[in-house]
């Protein structure tokens, strides 16, 4: 355990004695370790321990873990740059999903200068997480199943490519910091503008940087801790908020896609039917496909239309379809064919940072 | 194996601090300091030691009508302080500077850099300054624990600088120029908070060495405060600029006269060279694959640049390169990235359109009158004082082997060269000339005289020659218009060689001192930009009457292999003939 988080604890267990009685609790804890003592007085403790600084050991064995995102963006605002993480000996690359995955495949490269391509496996719009292909061979991964959890006021050390400083054959940027707090994000709702909702570790080093997202959120041990989410700023105040997903809470989804249940495109073999549906059979008008991988963002409703009386609205983006992901309108389109006319689809929708789950007919 | 072993360290430590604190806490109640671990408060001593001592060294640069500033970190104990190219250049030749000593110091400026965003200033008054030793830069590593002091946001209105620390987040970073200037090239980067007006402030390792100063930031839609991501020049850049910024010059960066490129194997291959460049003439050619550049191995473009950004013009560094799978070694000297006009243009002050405050406290007089002097404006200098002053000191060490300024009369060398060649060479004040197994050159030199033609390699080499001896006897007053330049590492590999430039007509010629002894090595003529410079090198000194003279005489001219001259013996003429 870090010294910090004891001080911390004991800070408080320093008021409580101050305030009541705690001093029972104390003795106990002291009886406790005594043993411990014993054992530990056979170990010399170094004089300084900060001026041998194992910090560049951790950082170079966890930086070659870490990758470069390059895809699409490089618009005004919009970097065209994130960040990912090995976790498997195949070369699965975690990362966070946004715009610059739209892209396929985008070019993933390690701190060696290798550069592969990472074919978009599938993702989990509720975590903000997708996971790459890269089919290459990985000598250093973050073992999934070897990962910690941090309690507030632990140190740690987060690696990302923020700003893509780190170009070629450089490693990533390491920055430290302690763990403020471990809380919902969704503490003010309407305030923030985005969809996690879950946990989140508050974190002092200032991870909410242009292409910090799915960069990885490490202990002293190296042990990985969470993922950096993405850049996120309050509305009223204009503050930056660095915030990062426990690992833990993103096992299970990580998992599935890893398994094929979170898919991006259908399982093939399965017979098409004659008459598939088609978004403007419901009435729904979709954004004219112009990038490779367009978000399936709904531009209009015809009025009265089946679309109209389930409820969708311009603007909604829709996620998934029968629990089918579709990143792009192709994806969308390509799913579509292979339900028939006559059947409900589900659609899994996000409108503004809400989700939601429409049943849709055209005979409804 | 070494973060479990950290891990351990600190469950032993937290154990034996639990004693103490059971000690404590018992008798009802204990202090912050109580309850630390005894470890950390070692480290924590330590460090407000090294922070201590650091901070005495860190300078508060304030600038004109107090509307900016930065930070500065002294260097020696006669005043020497490293800062910014960007906190200097809106001030004039003077600055008031704060220590933590509470005072407040007249500071000089001495030269700038402004491509790679350092300045030398000096402070006045003190021959005792405290000041930062330099660190390699080289050895720094992600993760290392630093910190910066200076004075963000010029709070420092007490001139007690501030401290924060961090981590090297990055090595060998580089930071696109604005422009031409300001690039920021092999940087180190940190989460220490670089704030507006850390500027020019150093960046420290664990240990209180200096490894960077601190520069910039990746700021974007931030604004302009610390994000967690700072930039520092790094020190070895600085020690390698160091001398060029004493002599009081507007220093230019380096080029190889090529550019480069990464191809779809990622070799980094010449994309375009410069017929003229030094590169060129020593055999680097279009399509040739980059190795090695100054000893480090070149994977990407970024390192090229990165390597070559840390050095000023005229070093010279060796270059491995590739053609055909055959490799080859070369050693280059840089030439410079502007022209010398083209540098001056760019760094002249911009005219503010605005009513001046006549109120500003940079009105020279402002300044005691014992410091006056040690300003002198010159074109393409900063301040040319600082530039007479090395010059002296070099002509005064070099004085120290004897004083050729009797032996004005002409000069006649006896040699046999590597092919067992006879050799007399006679230099005198106008006409000087050479005789190599009969055959004879004679050079008719007037400086003056532009439409003189120097075409072979025999009459560049007399014309060498004849300036070496121009130089011992006239001295550098009456040479003609000849300047300190800097240092480069010497030829044997220790020591460093400093270099006086100089011209004449239109010629230019390098002539390099070793450092310590203060002989003349070696001199780099170039008369004109599409002709292959002489390269003169003076070897092994021995002591003829109370002269030192060179034993041996080795030049190079054109792409021809280098003649070695035997020296037999040297005379002093009694008049001219």
């Amino acid at each position: 355990m870090n010294p910090r988080i004891q001080l911390i604890q004991k800070r408080a267990a320093v008021v409580c004695t101050r305030n009541s009685n705690c001093h029972f609790y104390y003795f106990k804890a002291c009886v406790l370790i005594f043993p411990w003592i014993l054992i530990s007085t056979w170990f010399l403790m170094p004089d300084d321990a900060i001026a041998q600084d194992p910090i560049g050991n951790l950082h170079s064995i966890v930086a070659p873990k870490v990758v470069k995102i390059v895809g699409t963006g490089g618009f005004r605002g919009l970097e065209a740059y994130q960040t990912g993480i090995f976790i498997s000996d195949q070369g699965h690359v975690l990362t966070s999903w946004s715009y610059v995955l739209d892209r396929d495949p985008v070019k993933v490269q390690t701190d060696q200068g290798r550069q592969l391509a990472g074919k978009l496996m599938g993702y989990d719009p509720k975590f903000e997480i997708a996971i790459l292909q890269t089919n290459a061979d990985v000598s250093t991964f973050f073992e999934l199943n070897d990962t910690a959890t941090a309690v507030t006021g632990q140190t740690i050390f987060a690696l990302s490519n923020l700003f893509g400083i780190a170009t070629g054959n450089e490693s990533v940027s390491i920055q430290k910091g302690v763990v403020s707090t471990r809380t919902q994000l969704n503490a003010k709702r309407g305030v923030f503008r985005n969809q996690y909702r879950g946990m989140a570790y508050f974190l002092d080093a200032i991870t909410s940087n242009p292409g910090a997202n799915g960069g990885a959120v490490v202990n002293r041990n190296g042990q990985l801790v969470g993922i950096i989410g993405k850049e996120l700023q309050d509305n009223n105040s204009g503050t930056w908020i660095n915030f990062a997903i426990p690992i833990e809470d993103l096992k299970e989804s990580i998992q599935k896609i890893l398994e094929g249940q979170i898919r991006v495109q259908m399982a093939s073999g399965k017979p098409r039917p004659s008459e598939p549906i088609t978004t403007r059979l419901l009435g729904i008008l979709m954004v004219p496909d112009i990038v490779a991988r367009t978000p399936p963002f709904i531009d209009g409703i015809v009025k009265g239309s089946a679309a109209a009386k389930a409820g969708l609205k311009p603007d909604d983006l829709i996620l998934e379809v029968n629990g089918i992901l579709t990143p792009g309108l192709s994806e969308l389109n390509e799913t579509l064919k292979s339900i028939d006319r006559d059947e409900k689809i589900r659609l899994t929708i996000q409108r503004g940072s809400q989700f939601q789950s429409i049943l849709i007919g055209m005979y409804q | 194996m070494i973060p479990v072993l950290f891990n351990l360290t600190f469950t032993i430590g937290w154990c034996i601090a639990s004693i103490f604190e059971f000690a404590l806490v018992l008798p009802g109640g204990a202090t912050d300091d109580d309850v630390l671990p005894r470890s950390l408060q070692q480290d924590q001593a330590k460090r407000v030691k090294v922070i201590q001592s650091a901070s005495d060294c860190t300078v508060c640069v304030f600038g004109p009508n107090a509307s900016g500033g930065g930070s500065g970190v002294l260097i020696s104990s006669d005043g020497l302080t490293i800062s910014n190219y960007h906190v200097v250049d809106s001030g004039g030749p003077f600055f008031k500077c704060g220590l933590n000593d509470g005072r407040l110091y007249d500071a000089v400026i001495v030269g700038v850099d402004p491509v790679g965003d350092v300045a030398l200033i000096r402070l006045l008054g003190r021959n005792d300054f405290p000041y930062a030793e330099f660190a390699d830069s080289d050895l720094v590593r992600p993760g290392d624990t630093c910190f910066a002091i200076g004075n963000p946001f010029l709070l420092a209105t007490d001139f007690q600088p501030s401290v924060s620390m961090g981590i090297v987040s990055g090595t060998h970073r580089y930071q696109y120029p604005s422009g031409t200037l300001l690039e920021y090239t092999d940087c180190i980067q940190t989460d220490a908070a670089i704030n507006p007006g850390n500027s020019g402030g150093p960046l420290f390792n664990i240990h209180g060495k200096l490894i960077g100063i601190n520069g910039r930031g990746s700021f974007e839609k931030r604004g302009r405060v610390n994000v967690g991501v700072g930039y520092s020049i790094s020190s070895n850049q600085v020690v390698n600029f160091l001398d060029y910024l004493k002599s009081g010059r507007i220093v230019d960066h380096a080029t190889l006269g090529a550019t480069v490129s990464t191809n779809d194997l990622g070799e980094v291959r010449v994309s375009n060279i410069l017929e003229r460049s030094e590169a060129f003439r020593k055999g680097l050619n279009y399509g040739d694959e980059i190795v090695e550049l100054g000893g480090r191995e070149i994977q990407t473009v970024n390192q090229f640049k990165n390597i070559l950004g840390i050095y000023p013009k005229g070093w010279k560094i060796p270059l491995v390169f590739r053609r055909n799978g055959r490799t080859q070694q070369i050693t280059v000297q840089l030439s410079g990235v502007h022209g010398e006009r083209e540098l001056i243009e760019l760094v002249k002050p911009v005219k503010t359109t605005g009513p001046q405050p006549k109120s500003s406290i940079h009105r020279k007089n402002d300044f005691p009158k014992s410091f006056q002097h040690l300003y002198r404006p010159k074109r393409g200098f900063a301040n040319y004082y600082f530039n007479l002053e090395n010059r002296k000191r070099i002509w005064h060490a070099n004085q120290r082997n004897g004083n050729f300024g009797r032996q004005d009369y002409t000069w006649r060398i006896y040699a046999r060269d590597n092919k067992q060649r006879d050799t007399i060479v006679v230099l005198g004040n106008q006409k000087s000339g050479i005789q190599i197994d009969g055959r004879s050159f004679v050079l008719d030199w007037k400086p003056t005289d532009v439409e003189a033609v120097i075409n072979t390699d025999e009459e560049r080499t007399i014309l060498a020659l004849h300036l070496w001896r121009q130089l011992l006897v006239n001295g550098p007053e009456k040479f003609g218009d000849i300047s300190y330049l800097g240092s480069t590492p010497s030829h044997s590999g220790s020591g460093k060689n400093e270099i006086l430039v100089g011209t004449q007509g239109f010629t230019e010629t390098m002539f390099e001192f070793d450092s310590e002894s203060g002989v003349l090595e070696t001199i780099k003529l170039v008369v004109d930009l599409d002709s292959y410079p002489v390269e003169l090198e003076f070897k092994n000194y021995r002591q003829d009457g109370d002269l030192k003279v060179p034993s041996q005489i080795v030049y190079r001219s054109g792409s021809g292999a280098a003649v070695i001259l035997e020296i037999e013996k040297i005379e002093f003429l009694e008049s001219s003939q």
